[in-house]
């Protein structure tokens, strides 16, 4: 079932924290919601579960338009980051709770509970409290409490950020996987974590201050990203105020070769380039600089070169003979791996 | 507080026992000795007997008991129902309707008891609501004032409650009614038996409004204490004291019990 956002802006006392926000998740899509602490991520969730009531504009489910619904009207499984879990149910009673709510026939309870707490590995744990499982089983029964209601729409609200950092890396497999067995349902998942969006989301919808910043594949954001903001937050990035010449832009007193077909010769624009693609030594589009730090990082090192008036952030393969801080080292990029954004606060 | 030196741990516990002991401990302690005692004339009371007791437990007295039992259980939790209910109204209401609802519990309170009685009587001593003369007055007017107390207590443990719960419920297709009985009161169960008790023992050693509107028939513990302390038979006073309190105490026990079992973290 699709979610559609028609020009939805929700403000508490008069404080906007979400402007107007216009976005669709398709039938079976997994959209993230990316971005800081405040920017509205999770408001924009919140208005489709139906507890945050917009200002203006239309929540639509599957073509219906649900702003009006209480929230136990819309059908929509939620899960969030503290759990939730009813603590005084055993964990198949948590699970039954949203079909005995609904009525179900008692067989069919006994039925789906088991099915979800298969798919969530959890059927061992069926007669526990929720007291006595870890944080990630904590999670699964969430998760299988969700999806014990078929929903069409599964809302995620940081549901890994109370896990620690193992623990995450093995339940986003977990949610990819059961994505992949429920391949109808449409998953709006909130994050802050930029690997969570790239690893599970069809599509990721950045957002920052209240507004949507961009949105689009993991793969268009992280080689084009549309501003300095989604640059920086999607993967990381060297953001470099440049000046627009012809065939290229001048960065520090170097001309370095980029497209710049969409750009005007002599605007100030910003130069986008990831460390990873920042090579030492010679090679296309040299820059010439003084190491000012070097980081050790197990696989890379990363080097934080001056050139110029600006640090440039380079990773590479774990050196043998790393440079000395002091020493003055060249640095390339190919023109292939930059990319021009419009002039944003790297300006200054 | 934490205190680490060994003299001032010593210190703090003689401050406690010479504030604890005389104002809390030695008046239990006397009225327990007093209703073992035929005289009391030296620093000792004398004449050791269970006779306070025979008739403290029979006749008159165990009627009584009855009486305040009832008239508690059955104000205790019309009140519970009553508090709760304004309570989880009040939780939804915005802040300044449920400041003015806060206030209007608190009134039974803030007035003293005796006006309370007295309000009561004259409120319901003409038809058609002529309670007056029956045990009905009674158990009225101890809902009356114990009622901010049960509507206290609970509104403070629905303002602690995690909204979380009851979104998650409604997320799962709970209808408000279904969150309520299946979610928030279960979760609210432990303050509810909390504040049951409360109440329960308040009523039970309620006497100023109950002395103004008691019923021939319907006598409470503590009306008979104090007849039996005015005519000056201190001493099996006393035993019908320690009687009221241990029924007391008794009962609240059992409330505990179900308070440790419905508590889940």
């Amino acid at each position: 079932m699709s979610i559609r956002f028609d020009s939805v802006t929700v403000a508490y006392d008069g404080d906007l924290v979400l402007d107007s926000l216009d976005l669709t998740v398709e039938p079976g899509e997994v959209m993230a919601l990316l971005g800081p602490s405040g920017s509205g991520k999770t408001t924009a969730l919140r208005a489709v579960a139906g507890f945050v009531r917009p200002a203006s504009g239309r929540v639509f489910l599957g073509g219906r338009d649900v702003t009006d619904l209480p929230p136990y009207r819309r059908g929509i499984g939620m899960v969030v980051q503290q759990y939730a879990l009813f603590p005084h149910m055993r964990v198949d009673e948590n699970v039954a709770f949203g079909l005995k709510a609904r009525g179900t026939a008692r067989s069919e309870v006994r039925r789906r509970v088991g099915e979800a707490l298969e798919m969530t590995g959890m059927a061992g744990w069926a007669r526990r409290h929720p007291r006595e499982l870890s944080g990630g089983q904590q999670q699964r029964v969430a998760i299988a409490r969700a999806l014990a209601i078929r929903p069409d729409v599964l809302l995620l609200d940081e549901p890994l950020s109370a896990l620690d950092a193992q623990l995450r890396s093995g339940m986003l497999t977990e949610l990819a996987r059961l994505h992949r067995e429920l391949p109808e349902v449409s998953m709006l998942y909130v994050t802050h974590d930029q690997i969570e969006a790239l690893t599970l989301a069809d599509r990721i919808a950045v957002m920052d201050r209240a507004r949507l910043q961009a949105c689009g594949t993991p793969q268009e954001l992280y080689r084009a990203p549309a501003n300095e903001f989604t640059a920086s937050f999607v993967g990381g990035a060297n953001l470099l105020p440049v000046t627009v010449g012809s065939g290229g832009v001048e960065f520090a007193g170097a001309l370095v070769k980029v497209d710049t077909a969409e750009a005007v010769a002599g605007a100030r624009a910003t130069l986008c380039v990831r460390p990873h693609l920042v090579g030492l030594g010679a090679g296309p589009n040299q820059l010439t600089g003084v190491v000012r730090e070097i980081q050790w990082r197990g696989a890379t090192h990363r080097l934080y070169v001056k050139v110029g008036e600006h640090d440039v952030m380079a990773d590479v393969s774990e050196l043998r003979n790393p440079p000395r801080r002091g020493e003055e080292v060249t640095l390339h990029l190919a023109p292939d791996d930059a990319v021009l954004l419009p002039a944003g606060v790297s300006h200054g | 507080m934490l205190v680490h030196s060994r003299g001032a741990r010593w210190a703090l516990w003689a401050v406690f026992l010479v504030l604890f002991l005389p104002l809390f401990a030695l008046p239990l302690l006397v009225v327990l000795g007093a209703s073992f005692a035929t005289h009391w004339s030296s620093v000792l009371p004398s004449g050791l007997t269970l006779a306070n007791y025979r008739s403290a437990t029979r006749g008159e007295a165990l009627q009584a008991l009855v009486t305040s039992l009832l008239t508690a259980t059955g104000a205790s939790l019309l009140a519970l129902a009553a508090g709760t209910w304004a309570a989880l109204a009040g939780a939804a209401l915005e802040k300044r309707g449920k400041r003015v609802l806060d206030a209007l519990f608190v009134l039974p309170v803030a007035v003293p008891s005796v006006v309370v009685g007295l309000s009561v009587l004259v409120a319901f001593s003409k038809p058609p609501l002529l309670l007056n003369g029956t045990r009905w007055i009674v158990i009225l007017a101890h809902t009356v004032l114990v009622t901010a107390f049960a509507h206290q207590s609970v509104s403070a443990a629905i303002t602690r409650l995690d909204p979380a719960y009851e979104q998650a419920a409604a997320s799962l297709g709970a209808r408000p009614s279904h969150v309520l009985w299946r979610v928030r009161l279960p979760l609210l169960l432990p303050s509810l038996t909390a504040a049951a008790g409360l109440c329960f023992a308040l009523s039970m050693g309620e006497l100023s409004a109950t002395m103004m509107l008691y019923p021939p028939d319907w006598t409470p513990l503590p009306v008979l204490i104090y007849a039996a302390t005015d005519r000056g038979a201190l001493f099996t006073g006393s035993a019908v004291a320690v009687v009221l309190m241990a029924a007391t105490l008794l009962v609240l026990f059992a409330v505990s019990r179900v308070r440790t079992r419905a508590s889940y973290r």
